[in-house]
C-alpha cells in the first residue's frame, strides 16, 4: 500500500472519530444543562472546552449559541464537527479508488448533511437533530466500512486512526472530569457522589457511550473508582483506554508482519508497553498514584505510537528503504 | 423552420437544417429512435422529471463531479447530465471503429517517423517548420525507442456529424483525454433510470473498457517484465478530472499514485509503500508532458517525478501516452491528417476531416479574414474550448481582436467553416424536450491492439443555440448507445 494512501486512511479515521466524539460530548452536555441553574453553565462548558482539547477561555466571552457555533460549524476551528468531516472527506477523496464505493458515499452524504446544516439556521430547530446526525453518520461509516472492505493493510490502518483517536480523546475526557469533580470525599471507596454530581459521572459515561454497558457491569450504582475503572481498563467495553490500546496493537502487529523490514519495531514495542500497562494495571493503584499522571502518560503514548508509525511506514528516509 | 407536429413533451421541438438524430427531415422518427420516443410518449409528465432528479442525486452522491477553475468556493459541481441517450446505429459504429483505427494506427505511425527517420518530412508532404515550431514537439524524444512503437495509448478523438448525417473529425486529442469516466458512470446511472430501455434497445455494454485500458497497459511493459506494476499518475486531488484518475485506478484495481509517492533511483521509478520501495513499469500519466519530470522540462513544478524522463529513455519504465504525443492534436497538424493516413497506409481516409484552413497559408488567411463573421477560428494548442472564436457569435470587437492575433502569429491559428453540429432530443428544465447540438467522443486504445469499446462521451450544448459543449463552457453529456445488429 503506498505510505500516503496509508496515511489518508489514517487521519480519515481520526477525524471522523473526533466529530464523533465531540458531537457526542457536546449532546451530552447540552442535555445536562437543561437541568441546571444558569449560572453554573459556565463551568460547564469551560469544562467541555477542555475537554475536547480546546482553549476553556472562550466559555467566558461567548454565549451558548456562540459556544455551539464553535463546536459544531466554526470553520476556523480545527477540531470543530464541520472541520473535522471535511478534513475526513478530504482524506478519503485522496484515497477514493482504495475505498468501498459504498464507504465514500456514505461519507460524503454525512459531508452534505453538515454542509446544509451549517448554511440553514440550526439554531431553530433542535440542534440534538443535528448532534445525532453526526454520531449516526459516524456510526454507521464504521459500520460500512467493516463488512464492505477487505481487513487488509488498509483497514488496519483505519484501525489504528480510529482506535488512537479514541483512546486520546477519552484519557483526556476522563482527565478533565477527574479534576473537577474527585474530592478527596467522592473518591473513597463505595461513597456515592452527591446528587449534582451523580448526574455528572452520569454524564461523564454517557459521553463515552458506556452508562449502559457500565450497568451491567456494576449495576447501576455510580461510584467514581469504578467509573475510572470502566472507562480506563475494562476489556470488553469499545471506547475504554484499554480495548483501543488492545485494537491498536493488534493493528500494528498486524501490518508489521507483512512488512518485510523491522522498521516498525520501535511502535510496536511503544505499543506493546502501553497495551501491558493497561493490562496489569488496578484502579486503586491508578488512583492511588494519581489519576492525572497516568493519564498524562497515555496521551504521551499515543503521540509516541503516532510518530513511530510515521517513521516506521509513512515517511521513512529513502536510504535505509533502498538498503532493504 | 417547421412547425412541430409532436404531443408534449415535444410541443417545442423544432426542427431546422441541422442534422436531426431523433427525426428525418420530414419529421419521421428514424427507425432506431422509435423504441424510445414511444417509451417518452408513454410516459406520465412527471415521470421524467422524477427519474431526471433520481440521476442528479445518484450523481452528487456518489461524488461524480468536477471542478471548476477560477472560484474559490463551489468549484465542484455535478456533471450535467442529460436524461435521454443518443443513439448510433451498429452500421453507423462499424464505420466509425474502422475510420479511427486507421487514424490511430497512422497516427502511431506518424509520430515514430518523426521522432526517428523523418521520411514523411523528407519527402516534404508535412512541412518541417510546421512540425519544428510546434511546441508540443519534443526535440528529447528523437531517437528515443518506445515499447511496440507506440506512443498513443489512449487517443479521444471529437467526431460531429454533418448535415448531411456524415461523421467528420473535429479534432483529435492525444495528449491526456478525459471524460471516460463519465461515459462509464453515466451508464452505471441510466442502468438504474432506464432499465427495460437499454435491453429492448439491445444497446450494447461499456463495461469492459477499464479492463481493456488496463490489457492495453500491460502489453506495453518493458521488456523481461512480465508481471509489471502498473500506476496511475495523477496532479491530485485538485485537478479538474481527479475523479475521473480515481476513477479508472479503482477499476482497474492499481495503484493512483502522485508524483510525490514516486522517486527515481538509478533510473529505476519506485513507488513508496508501507512495505518499503517497489518497483514501478508502466505509468498511465494523467500529467501534461510539461510537469513530467521537472529536470528535463518545466523546472517550476512539484507534480512529477525527477529523473522520470531518463527511466523513460533508458527503457525501464513505460508511460502512456509517450512524451511528445501532441505533436499530433497541434490543430494545424490536424490538417493533414488525411494526408498522414494515405502516406503511411495507402488508404483514403474513411472519416473525413472538417474543412480546414491554416493560418499560415495565404490564401487560406486572406479567405478567412474577410469571412470573419462567418468562420470558427482556433488556436492551435488550445483545449477546451478556450482561445475560440465562434464567427457567427462574435462582436466586431471581437473579430478585430482576433484579425491582429491572426496576423502576429498565423501558425498559431486555424479557421473551419462554422459547422451545424447535429442535434438531439435534451431534457430541458421545466419538462420538455427540445434538441440541442451534440458532438462525440469516442475514446481509442492501442497497444498490442487497437480497441474501441462501442460508446463515447457524447457532450451536449445545453444552452439553448449554442455550438460549444465542453463542460468548462456549460456542456453536459448523454449516454451513448451503440446498438447490437
Amino acid at each position: 500500500m503506498l505510505s500516503r494512501v496509508a496515511d489518508s486512511l489514517y487521519w480519515m479515521a481520526r477525524y471522523l472519530e473526533r466529530a464523533e466524539h465531540t458531537a457526542r460530548v457536546v449532546n451530552v452536555h447540552m442535555n445536562l444543562e437543561l437541568e441546571q441553574p444558569q449560572d453554573a453553565s459556565f463551568g460547564r462548558w469551560a469544562r467541555v472546552l477542555e475537554s475536547l482539547g480546546m482553549d476553556k477561555s472562550s466559555a467566558q466571552e461567548l454565549d451558548p449559541h456562540s459556544l455551539l457555533h464553535l463546536f459544531c460549524f466554526e470553520q476556523s476551528n480545527p477540531v470543530s464537527i464541520i472541520s473535522c468531516i471535511r478534513s475526513a472527506r478530504d482524506n478519503a477523496r485522496q484515497v477514493r479508488e482504495q475505498i468501498s464505493s459504498e464507504m465514500f458515499e456514505h461519507l460524503n452524504k454525512l459531508y452534505h448533511e453538515v454542509q446544509t446544516a451549517a448554511q440553514d439556521d440550526l439554531w431553530t430547530g433542535d440542534p440534538r437533530e443535528f448532534l445525532d446526525a453526526v454520531k449516526e453518520g459516524s456510526l454507521l461509516f464504521q459500520g460500512v466500512t467493516d463488512s464492505t472492505s477487505g481487513h487488509g493493510e488498509g483497514w488496519r490502518f483505519i484501525q489504528l486512526g480510529r482506535f488512537l483517536e479514541r483512546a486520546f480523546t477519552v484519557a483526556t475526557l476522563v482527565d478533565v472530569h477527574f479534576e473537577y469533580f474527585s474530592g478527596d470525599a467522592a473518591m473513597r471507596p463505595d461513597a456515592g457522589p452527591d446528587t449534582a454530581d451523580y448526574l455528572e459521572w452520569i454524564g461523564l459515561l454517557r459521553c463515552a457511550t458506556a452508562f449502559e454497558a457500565y450497568c451491567k457491569v456494576y449495576t447501576a450504582k455510580i461510584a467514581p473508582d469504578r467509573v475510572a475503572e470502566f472507562l480506563v481498563l475494562n476489556e470488553t467495553f469499545p471506547h475504554s483506554i484499554r480495548f483501543s490500546a488492545d485494537r491498536v496493537q493488534s493493528a500494528l502487529d498486524a501490518i508489521s508482519a507483512v512488512s518485510p523490514s523491522r522498521r516498525g519495531a520501535k511502535a510496536q514495542r511503544v505499543t506493546g508497553r502501553w497495551r501491558s500497562a493497561l493490562s496489569y494495571a488496578q484502579i486503586d493503584e491508578i488512583i492511588a498514584n494519581g489519576l492525572h499522571g497516568m493519564m498524562s502518560d497515555l496521551k504521551r503514548q499515543t503521540t509516541e505510537i503516532h510518530s513511530g508509525i510515521y517513521k516506521a511506514f509513512i515517511s521513512y528516509p529513502v536510504e535505509t528503504a533502498l538498503e532493504a | 423552420m417547421v412547425e412541430s407536429v409532436l404531443p408534449a413533451p415535444f410541443h417545442n421541438y423544432l426542427l431546422n437544417s441541422s442534422y436531426d438524430e431523433m427525426f428525418t427531415n420530414d419529421g419521421e422518427v428514424r427507425q432506431h429512435y422509435r423504441l424510445l420516443l414511444d417509451k417518452i410518449l408513454e410516459m406520465p409528465s412527471e415521470e421524467l422529471r422524477r427519474r431526471k432528479q433520481a440521476a442528479d442525486l445518484s450523481f452528487l452522491h456518489q461524488g461524480i463531479t468536477f471542478t471548476v477553475y477560477g472560484r474559490s468556493e463551489g468549484t465542484e459541481r455535478i456533471f450535467p447530465h442529460d436524461l435521454l441517450p443518443r443513439i448510433i446505429t451498429a452500421k453507423e459504429w462499424s464505420t466509425i471503429e474502422q475510420g479511427l483505427t486507421q487514424r490511430i494506427t497512422a497516427l502511431n505511425m506518424f509520430l515514430h517517423d518523426i521522432y526517428h527517420d523523418q521520411r514523411i518530412l523528407d519527402d516534404k508532404v508535412v512541412p518541417r517548420e510546421l512540425i519544428y515550431s510546434c511546441p508540443h514537439f519534443r526535440r528529447e524524444m528523437r531517437g528515443v525507442n518506445v515499447p511496440r512503437n507506440n506512443y498513443v495509448t489512449v487517443m479521444g478523438t471529437d467526431l460531429i456529424r454533418l448535415p448531411s448525417g456524415e461523421f467528420a473529425v473535429l479534432e483529435d486529442n492525444l495528449r491526456v483525454p478525459s471524460g471516460v469516466s463519465y461515459m462509464l458512470t453515466s451508464r452505471q446511472v441510466m442502468k438504474r433510470v432506464f432499465p427495460g430501455q437499454l435491453q429492448e434497445c439491445r444497446v450494447r455494454p461499456i463495461d469492459h473498457y477499464s479492463h481493456a485500458l488496463l490489457e492495453t497497459l500491460r502489453s506495453l511493459a518493458p521488456e523481461g517484465r512480465t508481471d509489471p506494476t502498473i500506476v496511475l499518475l495523477t496532479p491530485g486531488v485538485f485537478n479538474s478530472a481527479y475523479f475521473e484518475h480515481s476513477y479508472l485506478a479503482r477499476q482497474m484495481g492499481i495503484e493512483l499514485v502522485e508524483g510525490r509517492d514516486l522517486l527515481v533511483h538509478d533510473n529505476t521509478v519506485y513507488m513508496r509503500t508501507t512495505a518499503g520501495l517497489r518497483r514501478v513499469d508502466v505509468i498511465y500519466r494523467r500529467i501534461d508532458d510539461d510537469f513530467v519530470d521537472p529536470l528535463a522540462f518545466r523546472q517550476d513544478t512539484i507534480l512529477g517525478v525527477a529523473g522520470l524522463f531518463n527511466a523513460f529513455r533508458a527503457g525501464n519504465v513505460t508511460l502512456a501516452n509517450a512524451i511528445g504525443t501532441g505533436v499530433s492534436d497541434d490543430k494545424a497538424v490536424y490538417a493533414y491528417v488525411p494526408r498522414i493516413i494515405k502516406y503511411y497506409l495507402g488508404q483514403d481516409p474513411i472519416i473525413n476531416n472538417v474543412e480546414t484552413y491554416l493560418m499560415a497559408e495565404k490564401d487560406s488567411r486572406d479567405y478567412t479574414l474577410e469571412n470573419l463573421d462567418k468562420m470558427v477560428v482556433k488556436a492551435v494548442g488550445e483545449s477546451g474550448g478556450y482561445g475560440m472564436l465562434i464567427g457567427p457569435h462574435s462582436t466586431r470587437e471581437e473579430q478585430s481582436e482576433f484579425r491582429s492575433r491572426i496576423l502576429a502569429n498565423p501558425r498559431n491559428y486555424i479557421s473551419q467553416p462554422t459547422l451545424m453540429l447535429s442535434r438531439a432530443p435534451t431534457f430541458i428544465e421545466g419538462g420538455s424536450i427540445e434538441p440541442r447540438h451534440i458532438d462525440l467522443r469516442p475514446y481509442i486504445l492501442s497497444g498490442e491492439k487497437v480497441t474501441i469499446v462501442p460508446g463515447g462521451l457524447t457532450r451536449v450544448a445545453l444552452r439553448k443555440g449554442s455550438l460549444v459543449v465542453n463542460s468548462s463552457q456549460g456542456g453536459g453529456s448523454k449516454d451513448t448507445w451503440v446498438l447490437a445488429d
